[in-house]
């Protein structure tokens, strides 16, 4: 038996425990023998290893739906522990939920964002799939509400807003409320400067992640992110324009949308260089 | 000046929009940042750069 101060502290499935146990095995006896998977720090484990004081275990038993509280935790797992406060704690705007903003939402839903504030007016069409994150049961549905309901699917711990109308100079102050960051998502080019213009001379406390030029399928090395203004952060190749005969197309569309979301997620950690 | 990151001398001062209509660019469709603040669409036509000013231009191009 170990004395009290040379027992350590672990999280077991989210929660603190203290005990006489060295390795993770001994944890899993203890807690929950049946478990098939045992995951220390965020890493899936195949043989016995020592803990140290702090580290997080989480213990699964495949097939088995755990209890609620269990959940978030295990959602948490793969999460880098010291980065996931403060993705709990964004708040960030997507305008516009086509090619772009749609796949940007996914990939901050599965992080864990805290508050994800979904804008845009339309609803989803055929031509839609080959590169937005909708499928044919949400076809006629408004974006809005279809992509509310797959985030929830992904990520039930997350705030998810819904705002169901075009932003513009007046009300974009109104719409990106709260937000820290906002992400621009729109097709149409001077929908693109007007969020631009609008953020940067009236939102001096906003940081947006834009996009611009992610046509066709020339080379994805093409796709860049830069800082061309202090709270401006532009990804794409700059250049490559939708139009007949070059249209959007998923996985250059989802390479930008990949670059905002880890732009996104840089700059809630911490980070403001690309 | 320097114009996106390149030096470019000016022979005298010059009128921004001036500079934008030179070099083409579609005025609905850009964001220009002088000397680290963003000057709204509505005073292109009325601003004046000079050799010690550092602009920024942003033009976006459609598809998202």
């Amino acid at each position: 038996m170990l004395e009290e101060d040379e027992k350590l502290i672990v999280f077991v499935n989210g929660k603190e425990e203290k005990g006489d146990w060295n390795t993770a095995y001994e944890v899993r006896e203890q807690f929950a023998k049946k478990s098939d998977v045992v995951i220390v720090n965020g890493f899936q484990i195949n043989e016995n290893v020592e803990l140290k004081d702090q580290d997080e275990i989480v213990l699964i038993r495949k097939g088995i739906m755990p209890k609620e509280e269990e959940l978030e935790c295990m959602l948490t797992a793969r999460h880098t522990p010291a980065v996931h406060g403060k993705l709990k704690k964004g708040k960030v705007a997507i305008a516009g939920l086509g090619g772009l903003g749609s796949n940007i939402a996914v990939s901050l839903a599965r992080i864990g964002v805290g508050m994800l504030r979904l804008i845009d007016f339309d609803v989803v069409e055929p031509s839609n799939l080959n590169r937005q994150n909708y499928d044919i049961r949400h076809l006629g549905l408004l974006k809005t509400v279809a992509l509310k309901q797959q985030l929830q699917d992904i990520n039930p711990y997350i705030q998810i807003d819904t705002v169901n109308k075009k932003i513009t100079e007046k009300n974009a102050a109104e719409l990106l409320k709260d937000c820290e960051i906002v992400c621009e998502a729109f097709d149409n080019p001077e929908n693109k400067a007007m969020l631009i213009n609008t953020v940067l001379t009236h939102l001096p406390g906003i940081k947006i992640v834009s996009a611009s030029g992610m046509a066709g399928y020339k080379s994805t090395n093409l796709i860049r992110t830069i800082h061309p203004m202090k709270n401006l952060y532009l990804c794409g190749d700059f250049e490559t324009e939708a139009m007949a005969g070059c249209g959007l197309m998923a996985p250059r569309v989802m390479v930008c949308a990949g670059h905002q979301a880890n732009m996104v997620l840089r700059l809630l950690a911490g980070e403001e260089e690309v | 000046m320097k114009w996106n990151g390149n030096e470019v001398i000016l022979e005298k001062e010059t009128f921004l929009l001036a500079l934008l209509e030179e070099r083409q660019y579609a005025l609905g469709k850009i964001a220009v940042e002088l000397n680290g603040e963003i000057v709204p669409k509505s005073r292109y036509a009325e601003v004046i750069i000079q050799n010690k000013d550092i602009i920024e231009v942003v033009s976006f191009v459609g598809g998202g």
